[in-house]
């Protein structure tokens, strides 16, 4: 273990806000979110990249920030599901998971959120084929996923045109 | 917050012998809490030491045995890796069976590593056999070793505060009623000293029940801190390793007596249940299996040899169908193997030996009393939604194209509010009978309705069922309720039993509201008449323009909720003495009407209510990659008087994905040295919306004549689809001469019995006695 420990310095904008930070080299964006910038909506659940209950937006692609450093992060822009929001109401899907019943622990629904926002980003009208590959990197283990494919759908309807 | 890493054992059953702990420094607890208990296990099991961290021995790969205090997790496990420990390896046990050999003893205290035996036997065996048309015998069954892993980990914070000894817990144990009980003994703290909270759970399916010892450790550590905060979040790895695993069992030497027409008259056999290292929830479910003895079945007369013992593995604990599972398991493998045996359908083999509608109550064997069903009626439900016929033509078709294709049913029950007292059954001493739920209503200072209810929900939406209650009972929006869930301690609602487990809330936690509900409102109603100037019948609850209130139908004179709670909490000089008792804080204990059972007959009602479960699968073999895949799959449900319908169809969804996933996808593995081969989710590969087939849902009611609502618990739903895709396995391999043997089946074990013909051989698991 060394005696010091270097630290590095980042800057990157996370829900539109621009922070500067500086991190270990080790640190996982996962950390510097919930510990660094107390974000704590992001989720762990596996640490090896299976789960995606830690899924964030990173430059519009969803990816699982257990398995990035907060060093690769350094000019990125992050989007978590704190980000979601829209002038202080729900976003579209978001309203959809809970219509639907969507959840029941609510541990996985950050990642799956922001899944599904990447999917409805560049698919208006995804299949269930689609909506599954899209959240094949998701777990859930409350719901059966059912009223999650459910909850997709109502999203890309109620999202259509935006 | 200073955070508690750990460093666990490396190696199956290895012995520390040299413990360096270089720069960190290791939590060492003088007075080294063990944490059995002389109440929960009988002996010899009672003699077992159970430290929080391993001693000298340690007994299954990821025990822990030392704990590092740091200020980030980082620096813990930087910590934990400079700790040497120096193990010389044992012989590991993996076996039950090879177990209770006792060869190789694991708990020297104890003497052997059988836990538990007993026989439960009841009607005339013998005779049943003596005069049977046929004799089913089946070598060997084997439900195999998994866990429903809620996606978040254990988390616990602990604080034991130094100036009065006052322990503080923030956590997510699903059973805190419980855990407190064997915390107090061995920290010597007084109960009422500890106070533990939970906020909302990502998840527990029962697996969060046994993490005390993590929770002591937790405490010790901050008592050696000075009292300082001390937070343990769990990795999945531990979690993997050495949190709680579900009961594995194997069923030995089953016999089965049948009449001429395919009805079961008889069941014996022996089975052996494997709790992993140390009993520690155990050996409970040595007994709470016998809730669902017979399952859906007639029959009267069984004789089941039970033996519980311990092994090199990671410690059991509860998990979503708890011991009722593997049995219900067992029953159904019984069921197909003799239908199959004797030239009967498997849906006609069911609807010749299921409890018919019209016997219920339904007393079983072993004295449970079924409180409500329809299994034919679900049968009959699944059969349309699957599309019965045409599958069976389809798969007739193409089998002749020599594709495999196999139609499984699986019945299975959720016995829910289970009576404790069946704990001393398997340990006479055990100071546990009955069930009870608390739960607090009240109006506080300016009227809100506020409900404090002991349980520690995950997602089972019971803020929302406990609104739903209590504004039926005022008349009033579920909106204008305040539910406060989540576990306190100090909101003085919990009984020994509180807590989320066993598939109780929709009776126990309920019913513990409805009354707390009442009693509220007849102290209303005795205010109101008062205030009103009228007599309480003339008394009509709803609500106005300012809001609930309480109206005098004879004058229209009215009060709101604000000027009820005005008087009682700040305006009490104008009440009268003889209205000095209503408080508006009504507290209420719910206690399940049971009694102590049998212990020499093992006899009684253990459990309050009965779900019951009806699944159909089909499932195709791949001739190619024998990778099993699901075409088709069809759950109904009855679960009582449906309180919520969302909530129920999620918990059918929910349970139905454990199920599948358990089947075909979800397995601990230990390799022939203990090492655990499925300890991250990446090799454990627990089922995701790619294998998560469509489920169509369909349910009926049959309302519970043992709970206020008609309502049944139901959120372990009986592990039906485990139950059904060995059927519909054994379906599809029946013609090559397979018998599914084990509850968990993938292609690597298709290939093995098909191709390889390793296993699941049935001219050497099964034989056919014909008698007439």
């Amino acid at each position: 273990m060394p005696e010091t420990i270097e630290r590095v310095p980042i800057k990157l904008k996370v829900n539109g806000k621009s922070r500067a930070v500086s991190v270990e080299p080790r640190t996982l964006l996962v950390e510097l979110l919930r510990e660094g910038l107390d974000l704590t909506g992001t989720h762990v659940g596996c640490d090896t990249t299976y789960c995606g209950a830690c899924t964030v937006l990173m430059n519009g692609a969803a990816v699982k920030s257990c398995t990035i450093y907060a060093v690769q992060a350094d000019d990125a822009e992050i989007v978590t599901v704190e980000g979601l929001e829209i002038d202080g109401q729900l976003h579209p899907i978001q309203k959809a998971f809970g219509e639907s019943y969507g959840l029941q622990c609510g541990y996985c629904t950050p990642g799956l959120l922001l899944s599904t926002y990447q999917l409805l980003s560049s698919n208006k009208q995804p299949n269930d084929k689609e909506i599954r590959k899209a959240i094949a990197g998701n777990t859930c283990r409350c719901t059966g996923y059912q009223n999650i494919f459910k909850a997709i759908r109502l999203a890309a309807q109620n999202t259509k045109g935006t | 917050m200073p955070m508690l890493g750990s460093s666990a054992s490396t190696l199956p059953r290895p012995k520390p012998c040299l413990e360096s702990y270089a720069r960190s420094q290791a939590v060492k607890s003088n007075r080294r809490p063990n944490l059995s208990s002389k109440s929960a296990q009988s002996p010899p099991c009672s003699k077992i030491r159970d430290y929080p961290l391993a001693i000298s021995t340690a007994l299954y790969q990821g025990e822990p045995v030392a704990a590092i205090v740091a200020e980030s997790p980082s620096l813990a496990e930087d910590a934990a890796e400079l700790i040497q420990v120096e193990y010389e390896s044992l012989e590991p046990v993996l076996d039950a069976e090879q177990a209770l050999e006792d060869k190789s003893i694991l708990h020297q205290e104890m003497g052997t590593n059988k836990v538990w035996n007993g026989v439960f036997e009841y009607g005339d065996v013998d005779k049943s056999f003596q005069e049977a048309a046929y004799v089913v015998h089946i070598d060997r069954l084997h439900f195999h070793r998994f866990s429903s892993t809620p996606l978040e980990n254990n988390v616990v914070i602990a604080e034991w505060n130094p100036k009065d000894d006052h322990i503080y817990y923030s956590c997510n144990n699903s059973f805190p009623s419980f855990a407190i009980q064997f915390l107090a003994a061995h920290l010597t703290v007084h109960i009422d000293r500890i106070r533990v909270q939970t906020a909302d759970i990502g998840g527990s399916f029962g697996i969060k029940i046994t993490n005390y010892p993590q929770m002591a450790v937790c405490a010790l550590a901050s008592k050696k801190s000075g009292g300082r905060p001390i937070k343990w979040v769990e990795t999945r790895s531990e979690h993997m390793t050495s949190s709680a695993h579900g009961n594995e069992r194997t069923f030995r030497d089953t016999r089965v007596a049948l009449d001429k027409d395919g009805v079961i008259t008889a069941i014996a056999s022996r089975h052996i249940d494997d709790c992993g290292a140390y009993p520690r929830y155990e050996p409970l479910g040595c007994v709470i299996w016998s809730q669902v003895f017979p399952g859906v079945y007639q029959f009267k007369n069984a004789r089941i040899d039970f033996t519980q013992a311990v092994t090199n593995k990671c410690p059991v604990g509860p998990n979503r169908g708890y011991s009722r599972m593997q049995h219900l398991w067992f029953l159904e493998r019984v069921v197909d193997i003799c239908a199959h045996e004797i030239g009967i359908p498997a849906d006609e083999m069911r609807l010749r030996n299921y409890i018919q509608p019209e016997e219920f109550p339904y007393t079983t064997p072993n004295g449970c009393v079924y409180d409500s069903g329809n299994y034919p009626k679900m049968l009959e439900i699944a059969k349309q939604l699957i599309g019965w016929d045409g599958w069976k033509k389809k798969q007739a078709e193409l089998r002749k194209e020599g594709r495999l294709i196999g139609i499984g049913i699986g019945t299975t029950l959720d016995s829910g509010t289970n009576n404790f007292g069946q704990s001393q059954i398997v340990n006479p001493g055990a100071p546990f009978s009955g069930n009870s739920q608390g739960a607090n209503c009240k109006l506080d200072i300016y009227g809100e309705v506020v409900v404090a209810v002991g349980s520690c929900p995950q997602g089972q939406g019971h803020e929302t069922t406990a609104a739903q209650v209590v504004a039926d009972v005022l008349s009033i929006s579920p909106d204008l309720i305040s539910v406060r869930t989540g576990f306190d301690t100090e909101r003085n609602v919990h009984t020994g039993f509180s807590g989320t487990y066993a598939s109780q809330f929709a009776v126990s936690g309920l019913s513990a509201v409805h009354g707390a509900a009442q009693k509220l409102k007849t102290e209303m109603k005795r205010l109101a008449a008062f205030v009103l100037e009228t007599k309480e019948d003339d008394l009509e609850f709803s609500t106005g323009a300012q809001g609930p209130e309480v109206r005098a139908n004879s004058t229209g004179k009215s009060i709101n909720y604000w000027g009820l709670a005005n008087i009682v909490n700040v305006n009490s000089a104008v009440l009268p003495p003889e209205l000095h008792e209503i408080t508006l804080n009504c507290r209420y204990i719910w206690r399940a009407p049971f009694k102590v059972p049998d212990k020499q007959k093992k006899y009684g009602n253990l459990t309050l209510t009965y779900a019951s479960q009806l699944h159909i699968a089909v499932v195709e073999v791949d001739r190619e990659t024998f990778i099993p895949k699901i075409l088709d799959y069809v759950a109904v449900d009855d679960c009582g008087t449906v309180i919520n319908p969302p909530i129920v169809e999620g918990q059918v969804y929910g349970a139905t994905a454990h199920g599948i996933g358990a089947a075909l996808l979800e397995n601990c593995v230990y390799d022939a040295v203990g090492n655990m081969l499925t300890s991250t989710f990446s090799d454990y590969t627990p089922i995701t919306a790619l294998n998560m087939p469509t489920v169509r849902y369909g349910h009926i009611e049959t309302p519970s004549p043992h709970s206020y609502s008609g309502a049944k618990g139901m959120g372990e739903g009986g592990a039906a689809p485990i139950h059904t895709i060995s059927a519909a396995l054994q379906d599809a391999l029946f013609s090559n001469g397979i018998i599914i043997e084990d509850s968990f089946n993938n292609a690597d074990t298709l290939f093995r019995a098909v191709v390889g013909r390793e296993i699941y051989q049935a001219d050497k698991l099964v034989k056919l006695d014909r008698r007439v």
